[in-house]
Parts: C-alpha cells; sequence; structure tokens
C-alpha cells in the first residue's frame, strides 16, 4: 500500500460529538490518525479539524467523501503538495539542565528560536513551534542532556495568500 | 403557547404527516405514551422493540413515507439498533425516537441507562441527543429533513425524560435551515452529456439499477430509458419492481444469486449504466474479474458510493429521476441486433428451472406470484426464502419487495409485512420466510393478530438454516453445524393458532395452490406451514470471491 501522508483541513459545527464523528470514520476502517488538532475557528460556531493520515489515494478519497457527508461538517479540504500553506507543530520540552549545561542548552534553544518558558534548579523548559522537522531536530538536540517530559501537539495548517478553506 | 416536550413532538410530527408510530413503552417514555395515545396519531404496540423498528421500515419502503419508531431507554433503544441498522444499509427514511435518563443522569450509569447516540453514530445519517426543550422542535423537524431528503436513511433523536416533561412557549414553525447538508440533486450537464454520448455508441450496453431508483421514483424514466435507448435491464435484490418483471428486456437479477442471462451480459457489455445501485459484493463478485470490457456511468445521489468498490470512468452524481429524465431526451435509436440474439440465446439456455418431483420452495413462490395483484407486497426474510422470492416471483410495481438487502437481517420480514400492511391497508401482503428467520420475531403475531392485520406468512419449512446449510454442503463437506433446526422446531400452526391466527400446513405438492387461495381469502393473518425439501440449494449461485460468469448449480 502507498503510505502517503496526509494533511487534511475539516470545518465543523462546534457542538458535542462532533468529534467523534470525525473520528469514528478513520477508527471505522482501521486507519490511525497520526495527528489531531482541533480548535474554535474565527466563527466561534465553527471548529477547525486539522488531521494527519496516511492511506492510498482511493482511500482517501473515500475518506474525504465520507467526511463530507457527516451532516456537522461543513467543508473538507486537503493540504496537497505545491500547494502554498504554512504547517505547524507546538511543543513544549523539560530537560535536564544542571547548572554547567545551562548556557549550552539555551543557546541550542535560540538556534531554533526557541522560547525558554520555565526555568528550575535542574532544568529548563522549551516551547518550540514550527514544522516537523525543525521539532525533530531539536528534540534530537536536546536528548543527550536528559529529556524529562515533553508534549507535542497536533499539525495545524493554513493556507497562505488569499485563499480560505 | 406552553408546551411540555411530548406535546412539541406531538405536533412536529402531526405536522410532518406522521400519522402510524410503532412503539414499545418504558419508564423514560411514560409522558410521551400519555400524550401521543391522546393524538391523532395511531400507536401500534409490537412486542418486541426490533419489531418496532422493522414495522416502521416495512411502512416507510411500502409507502415511500418516513417510518417512525420509538422505544424508551437502555434496552429498548439497544434492541432498536438491527433494525435501525437495517435501514440504514438500505437507505430507508425512518425516525428512531428513544427514551433517555433525565439529563442531570446522563453518564451516570443511571438505571436503563445506555449512550444510544453513541451506540448508534455509525449506524444512523445522523443522530442527536436533545437537552433542552427549546431545542426539540427544531431538532426534530430537521431530524426528519435528514431522514427523507437526499440518500434517505434512519436519523435518532434521544430525549430525556425532563426534556419531554419540561415546557417552552416558542414557535414550532419555521423552515429547516442545515448549514453543512445539501444534497446534490441536479445532475452535472457535461456528466449527463457524457452519459447520453456513450450509451449512443454503445454496442453491448446493459442497465444495473438498484433500490436508487425506487427511492427517487424514477422507474418511468428507467423504463423509458430502456426502451428509447434499446437497452436490458437487470435489477439488484433491492430494485425488483423498478421494471416489471415481465418486461422482454427485463433479464432478472444480477449477482451470486442472479439468472445466468444478467451475469453473461454484465461480463460481456461494453457499457454498464448503473442507476441507484452501490456495486455491492453480492453483485460483483470478483472485482479484478468484473465487466472486463465495460465502461461505467454511474447516477448515484451519493458521492460515497461512486467509485467505492469499482472504478467509476462517467459518475453522474444527482437525483436519478432528473438526470434520467435529461438523459432520455438526448438518446438515439440503435438497434444492437447482435446483442439482443445473443441475450436470447443464454435466455433460452439457461432458463430459471428446478426439478419438480416434490414439494419445491420454487414452486410455492409461484403459486403466491399466481395468487398476487400488481400491487402484492411481498416481504422477505434472510437467506433461501428470500432468493428463491427473488428469483421466482414477478414483482411488476415498485416498493412491492421488502427485504434486508444490505444487513441481511433474519426476521426482518415478518414485523416488516405487519408494518407495510398498516401503511397500505387494502392491499395483499406476504411474507416468504423460513422456519429459522420467522423465529426470530415470531412474537409479532401477537400484534397482527391484535391490530388485525391480515399479514399472510409463507414458512418455507426446510428445518434448517437453509442458506448456511446450502454452503456447508458446498463447501464444507456437509458437515451442518448448528443449521438444523429440524427437532426442536414448534408445531407452526399450532403457535399460530395459540396467538389467534389461522394456521395450515401442506406436505404435499398439489395442496399449495388451495392452501394459498384459502389464504388469500381469509380475512386476519395466516401462517403456512409449507414443508418443502430439506436440501433444495438456491441455485444459480457464483462461490464468494468467484467472477460473476463462473456460476454453479442450474445450469441445465
Amino acid at each position: 500500500m502507498d503510505d502517503k501522508r496526509h494533511l487534511i483541513s475539516v470545518i465543523v459545527q462546534n457542538k458535542a460529538g462532533v468529534l467523534a464523528r470525525v473520528a469514528g470514520l478513520f477508527s471505522s476502517r482501521g486507519f490511525n490518525i497520526d495527528s489531531l488538532a482541533v480548535g474554535e475557528t474565527e466563527d466561534p460556531e465553527l471548529s477547525r479539524v486539522t488531521m494527519v493520515t496516511r492511506g492510498d489515494e482511493a482511500v482517501i478519497e473515500q475518506i474525504r467523501k465520507q467526511l463530507n457527508r457527516l451532516i456537522d461538517v461543513l467543508r473538507v479540504h486537503e493540504f496537497r503538495s505545491g500547494e502554498d500553506y504554512v504547517e505547524r507543530d507546538l511543543l513544549l520540552l523539560r530537560v535536564n539542565a544542571p547548572p554547567g549545561k545551562r548556557g549550552e542548552i539555551m543557546q541550542v534553544a535560540d538556534i531554533f528560536r526557541g522560547k525558554i518558558v520555565d526555568v528550575g534548579v535542574r532544568h529548563l523548559m522549551i516551547e518550540l513551534s514550527g514544522p516537523e522537522s525543525k521539532i525533530n531536530a531539536m528534540i534530537d538536540l536536546m536528548r543527550p542532556y536528559g529529556i524529562k517530559e515533553m508534549v507535542r501537539s497536533g499539525r495545524i495548517a493554513l493556507a497562505r495568500g488569499n485563499k480560505s478553506v | 403557547m406552553q408546551r411540555k416536550g411530548a406535546e412539541i413532538l406531538r405536533d412536529v410530527l402531526i405536522d410532518a404527516g406522521v400519522d402510524t408510530i410503532f412503539g414499545y413503552p418504558g419508564g423514560a417514555v411514560i409522558p410521551v405514551f400519555d400524550v401521543l395515545v391522546e393524538s391523532s396519531i395511531r400507536m401500534v404496540l409490537p412486542r418486541h422493540e426490533q419489531g418496532a423498528a422493522h414495522m416502521a421500515d416495512g411502512y416507510a419502503r411500502a409507502t415511500g413515507k418516513i417510518g417512525v419508531c420509538l422505544s424508551t431507554s437502555g434496552p429498548g433503544a439497544t434492541n432498536l439498533v438491527t433494525g435501525i441498522a437495517t435501514a440504514a444499509f438500505d437507505s430507508v427514511p425512518m425516525l428512531a425516537l428513544t427514551g433517555q435518563v433525565k439529563t442531570p443522569l446522563i453518564g451516570n450509569d443511571a438505571f436503563q441507562e445506555a449512550d444510544t447516540t453513541g451506540i448508534t453514530r455509525p449506524i444512523t445519517k445522523h443522530n442527536y441527543l436533545v437537552k433542552d426543550v427549546r431545542d426539540l422542535a427544531r431538532t426534530l423537524k430537521e431530524a426528519i429533513h435528514i431522514a427523507t431528503s437526499g440518500r434517505p436513511g434512519p436519523v435518532l433523536v434521544d430525549l430525556p425524560l425532563d426534556v419531554s416533561t419540561s415546557s417552552w412557549d416558542g414557535e414550532i414553525s419555521g423552515e429547516v435551515s442545515i448549514p453543512g447538508y445539501r444534497p446534490n440533486t441536479v445532475g452535472h450537464v457535461r456528466q449527463i452529456k457524457a452519459a447520453a454520448d456513450a450509451i449512443n455508441s454503445s454496442e453491448r450496453p446493459v442497465i444495473y439499477a438498484g433500490g436508487g431508483v425506487i427511492i427517487a421514483d424514477a422507474h418511468q424514466e428507467l423504463a423509458e430509458l430502456a426502451e428509447k435507448g434499446n437497452i436490458p435491464v437487470t435489477l439488484t435484490l433491492l430494485g425488483l419492481g423498478a421494471l416489471p418483471g415481465d418486461s422482454p428486456r427485463f433479464l432478472g437479477m444480477l449477482g451470486m444469486h442472479g439468472t445466468a442471462t444478467a451475469n453473461y451480459c454484465i461480463q460481456e457489455s461494453d457499457l454498464i449504466i448503473a442507476i441507484g445501485a452501490r456495486f455491492d459484493d453480492r453483485i460483483t463478485g470478483r472485482i479484478d474479474a468484473f465487466a472486463p470490457h465495460a465502461k461505467i456511468v454511474h447516477i448515484d445521489i451519493d458521492p460515497t458510493s461512486i467509485s467505492k468498490n469499482i472504478r467509476v470512468h462517467i459518475p453522474v452524481v444527482g437525483d436519478a429521476k432528473s438526470i434520467l429524465r435529461e438523459v432520455n431526451k438526448l438518446l438515439k435509436p440503435v438497434e444492437r441486433k447482435g446483442w439482443f440474439e445473443r441475450i436470447s440465446m443464454w435466455r433460452a439456455k439457461h432458463p430459471m428451472t428446478f426439478k419438480e418431483n416434490t414439494l419445491k420452495p420454487q414452486y410455492v413462490v409461484q403459486e403466491i406470484c399466481r395468487a398476487s395483484r400488481e400491487d402484492t407486497i411481498i416481504a422477505t426474510e434472510v437467506g433461501q426464502n428470500q432468493m428463491w422470492a427473488a428469483q421466482y416471483y414477478c414483482f411488476r410495481r415498485p416498493r412491492t419487495i421488502l427485504s434486508s438487502g444490505g444487513l441481511g437481517t433474519m426476521g426482518y420480514g415478518f414485523p416488516a409485512a405487519i408494518g407495510a400492511q398498516f401503511g397500505c391497508p387494502g392491499r395483499l401482503v406476504w411474507d416468504i420466510a423460513g422456519d429459522g428467520s420467522f423465529q426470530m420475531n415470531i412474537q409479532e403475531l401477537a400484534t397482527a393478530v391484535g391490530y388485525n392485520q391480515p399479514v399472510k406468512v409463507a414458512i418455507l419449512n426446510n428445518g434448517f438454516l437453509g442458506m448456511v446449510r446450502q454452503w456447508q454442503e458446498l463447501f464444507f463437506n456437509k458437515r451442518y453445524a448448528c443449521t438444523d433446526l429440524m427437532a426442536n422446531n414448534p408445531d407452526f400452526v399450532k403457535v399460530a393458532e395459540a396467538y389467534g391466527a389461522h394456521g395450515m400446513r401442506v406436505t404435499e405438492r398439489d395442496q399449495v395452490r388451495d392452501a394459498v387461495e384459502e389464504a388469500v381469502k381469509t380475512e386476519g393473518p395466516v401462517v403456512i406451514d409449507f414443508r418443502i425439501d430439506r436440501e433444495e440449494n438456491v441455485f444459480p449461485m457464483v462461490p464468494a470471491g468467484e467472477a460473476i460468469d463462473r456460476m454453479i448449480g442450474g445450469m441445465a
């Protein structure tokens, strides 16, 4: 199977149960959602669900149609390569930072334009947003210091220019 | 005007033209029943909630109107589930109303609580939990609109007890507006033109039409397409009656138990015009060997049906009736002499036959057909009885077959027949049943007798779960694992009589005609126990996973 990555953005009614309907379409076919982010849009009655999933073209086409068929779904858009859009993950990472290492770690964070959002006696917390590759690169660089805990948000994405989903 | 939730429900339903509700009461819906029983709506009490759901389904399929069923919370709601799933699979417009525990108790494991909207989410077109009486009228109207428009389906509304009993003084009139729901009804002009061009240039076309044609009320347009375009027609199980079964261009049903002619026709065609059908696996057989030479036009209101199983070349999304009207305008007369000669050859070589030495189920179906009128309604159960009914009964009008095609629900036919009889008083309604299926909702005899609904049940009794036994015979070395019911089958005549229905038993071929005629003449419900040849098989048959021209049996 062609395991291509698909980034899908869905505008839904901001109601109880909607996320379960959307997620149910994936789970009932045995597909995993690699990443999921849900939040209010410029209209408080609507939410945007951004999902990353994998599957071949026919499967994704069927999922898009099924999503469109849901009553609470208003629009479905798949961001495709070649399309002009911005995609971001958010990372919060707490890393061991003994006094001797603190400067180094802060320098690395700075190179990635990460922010230090919490400082303790033996740790630092870094906030970083960016595309997946950048987040992964920073995580790799932090590993040797000892990552105590980290959390990543689901992917979000928005088209550039005047185009809206 | 101050109205309680239950009164709002009553008023919205009456306003929508609902005249019958199939409902089983329980703690969470007592106030609802208390209001409805005093209204102009006829309340029908089945003996099991599954019966209520299938009755609403049969009512809807036979009349074209929305079917309404009602149950209490918890087990009442879960008992509806099979009926709702059956309706969803076959695109039947249904409103399922379920009681729910009081809103403050939801999620607290209250007595008779179930997460009904959660359970039914994948088997409804849409569902709602109403948490505020102010939302009730709008929700019900949306539910009815969604259930009956586009590709129809069941919509469930979960009604907590405190919503039914609290009051609201708002207006219930007003238009329904659902921003995320705009079914596409008008076919694309360019696609319609492409479809017509493909038809006009085709040498070996075949129409493959399904239940969608009947739902869209497009049977006349279908007949015109077949006639004007000079195209043979095969129908799915749910499409039977969309073209009269005695039409010269009708090939019979296609698929696993279709006629040889229909299946050969599909396999040799150069163009398939699929209308309101969904290329189900019982139709296509082995997908990569299906119709190898054919270009495919697919007319369907549901975009998700298009290119789901089989890649479609010319999709036309929209309402079949209006699309066919437009296509028909563009048709050119084409003779296709060679194609029809080939079809005649198949027909002559492979007629539908069976040996007449003993009491055969096919003969029973033929006799039921002989004693029927064009508007007679035939419900079936699921399994061999269903296939024999489809093969040997001549369906002449739309909405005369009630059968669980997609989900394949045993126990569907009898309650569906009762529901249809409520919707179509004065018409003859049969349930062609098996001894296994009939016992799945046999308790509804009480409903048929209690409301004097004169449904006739023909049990094709072979003392087996016959279709499974057939597979065991053919593919499992005759190991009849758990399919022999004979030893513990009840005396169906006595069962019928115990409920107050008329019971008959037929053991010989020459008794069939008289028994059928007596049943038709009898005023109330009748059960006939036909003791058919125990090991009769449904043929022809395409073994699962084979190409549809690889039929076995009955290929004289």
